[in-house]
């Protein structure tokens, strides 16, 4: 099991020099949506709340699950929404087809 | 992954393997406008891979609950996607990195049940991750609660401390951690875990609580790098590699993100979250405002100075936003730029109340983005443009961080205003912005004051400029 968690370790450090090296690359201009559009990425949590949602135990056990469901749902769904819509206001020339 | 093998098992990671991919290609594409569209959808697409294998393949047992919770988080997110102002973002953004936290820490929350239930027997470094995913995901969620409270003027802007939280709030962190120690050493104990849970929640609103109004860019971008954070801890708990990968990234834009700020506010991270509880007196008065003339001008003369400017770069602040003045910016610029005039605008990055803000607020209002020019690039140009419009920004244009080492902003880098031939600058009246800190650009010699809304003052700018056509 330690040699599990030392793999995910691996992972987890290496995906960071990744995250630190693309991100780097976005201009300030689109900043803002970064923000959202990552935020909408760390929703993968749903992943884990479907996970466990999906176990039949205790109802207090499906009751945390759903509203973790629910609240990752709303991160990635919400997310990536806005930040689609603010990503295509942003136009090269003025009233420019997208 | 633990608990699935065989060809299953290889088919889940190959395709959680593949939304990871999307997910750093998605993210890559931000780094142009041009292609940062498609490069959401690629994540949106990654997501939606990972979230229907696991439907499909993990060991599900009950699907009903799985999708009450399904569809109330669709509907919430998809009427805060489709009717949040562009103005209102910071909030909105705060909102979401909330409703993430909160949910990891609800999935670790889960697990521990099922320990406490006695179902598996948990090895200390599950406990470990279980208990830090918990003291993360709930910190950062009451944490974005206040932060979109502040931003949405439910909690006060300003600095609050509770009554001896300089004490306080050390002890309660140690406190924590011996808890937590406790919690991983001995056999489950539901009531002690609520209760690291309940004080992680106050963790969140004792950090947050005395930040002001101003810092929000910071601590926004922060609680954003914890979202991910508390998200890749949840992976260490699953052992579910996509997850750990999505909140590495989603930590490390958070961590970059943060820096930019500090940079552009010329202060640490420590001083930012601590600087309230540290706050000291500034030593001697900064350079006094008395016996300075200030020069005011009227919308017709400013009309005249900007229509026959070869190049104007207009300097939008937070004050922009406030008033709901971007359109009318642009049509200014618009009208300009049909009599020639080179138009562009210099955005400092901490204008507006998060990273980016004013880039989206323009774009929105349709000002091509070739003409949002950042703070770098934009600084050299001052020399040669002939009129800069001040639109409510105060402390990014003030040249005392330039030179005035009594200046509480001395050393922030800040847009070189004062260096163009004349300058405009609106504003509601010579009172000092939040910092309350007097701005020499006011009283310079080639400085011309235009009080009012900014709205309205562009306004009658527009037509100005019409009429003289």
């Amino acid at each position: 099991m330690v040699e599990g968690v030392l793999v995910s370790l691996y992972i987890f450090v290496l995906a960071i020099f990744v995250g630190v090296e693309v991100i780097s690359k976005v201009p300030q201009m689109l900043h803002t949506p970064l923000m959202s559009g990552s935020n909408a990425i760390s929703g993968i949590t749903l992943v884990g709340a479907l996970v466990v949602a999906g176990r039949v135990e205790s109802p207090i056990s499906t009751v945390l699950a759903v509203v973790a469901v629910a609240f990752a749902t709303i991160n990635v769904v919400g997310g990536f929404l806005v930040t689609d819509r603010m990503l295509q206001m942003f136009r090269q020339r003025k009233g420019e087809a997208e | 992954m633990n608990g699935e093998g065989g060809a299953a098992g290889i088919f889940i990671n190959a395709a959680y393997l593949l939304a990871g991919a999307l997910f750093i290609y998605g993210l890559k594409r931000l780094s142009s406008p041009r292609t940062a569209r498609a490069g959401n959808q690629f994540g949106a697409a990654g997501m939606l891979i990972a979230v229907v294998v696991t439907l499909l393949h993990w060991e599900i047992v009950s699907f009903t609950w799985i999708l009450v919770g399904l569809v109330l988080g669709t509907g919430a997110g998809l009427v805060m996607a489709r009717t949040v102002q562009m103005t209102a973002m910071p909030q909105m953004v705060a909102l979401l990195n909330g409703f993430g936290g909160g949910a990891s820490a609800l999935v670790a929350g889960d697990e521990y049940l099922r320990f406490s239930a006695g179902a598996i027997a948990p090895t200390v470094d599950v406990q470990t991750t279980i208990m830090l995913s918990v003291i993360i995901g709930a910190a950062t969620f009451s944490g974005s609660l206040i932060a979109f409270g502040k931003l949405q003027g439910i909690v006060t802007e300003k600095t609050y401390m509770f009554p001896a939280q300089k004490l306080f709030a050390p002890l309660l962190v140690l406190g924590m951690v011996a808890l937590a120690v406790f919690l991983v050493a001995t056999a489950a104990n539901l009531p002690l875990y609520v209760a690291l849970s309940v004080l992680a929640l106050f963790l969140g609103i004792l950090l947050v609580m005395p930040i002001g109004g101003a810092d929000m860019p910071v601590v926004i971008s922060l609680l954003n790098s914890y979202s991910g954070l508390a998200a890749a801890m949840t992976g260490f708990v699953l052992s579910n590699n996509v997850l750990i990968v999505s909140g590495a990234l989603v930590g490390a834009s958070g961590l970059i993100l943060t820096n930019i700020m500090c940079v552009a506010m010329n202060r640490s991270l420590g001083n930012v979250l601590f600087g309230a509880f540290t706050a000291k007196a500034i030593t001697g008065p900064a350079a006094s405002a008395e016996g300075l003339v200030v020069r005011d001008v009227t919308p017709e003369d400013a009309a005249i100075l900007l229509s026959y400017a070869r190049s104007v770069i207009f300097v939008p602040g937070y004050g922009l936003a406030v008033s709901q003045a971007q359109h009318q910016v642009r049509e200014l610029a618009d009208l300009l730029q049909a009599r020639g005039v080179q138009i562009q605008y210099a955005i400092h990055p901490v204008a507006g109340r998060m990273p980016g803000h004013m880039n989206v607020l323009l774009a929105e209002a349709n000002v091509p983005y070739p003409q949002l020019v950042e703070m770098e690039r934009i600084n050299p140009e001052f020399d040669r443009t002939d009129v800069a419009v001040v639109i409510g920004a105060n402390d990014v244009v003030n040249p005392a961080a330039r030179h005035d080492a009594n200046s509480p902003i001395y050393g922030m880098p800040i847009l070189d205003v004062d260096k163009a031939k004349s300058v405009i600058v609106m504003k509601r009246s010579m009172n000092p912005g939040f910092a309350g800190i007097d701005n020499e650009l006011f009283y310079n010699e080639n400085t011309r004051m235009l009080f009012g809304d900014a709205r309205q003052s562009l306004t009658k700018l527009i037509q100005e400029v019409k009429a003289g056509a």
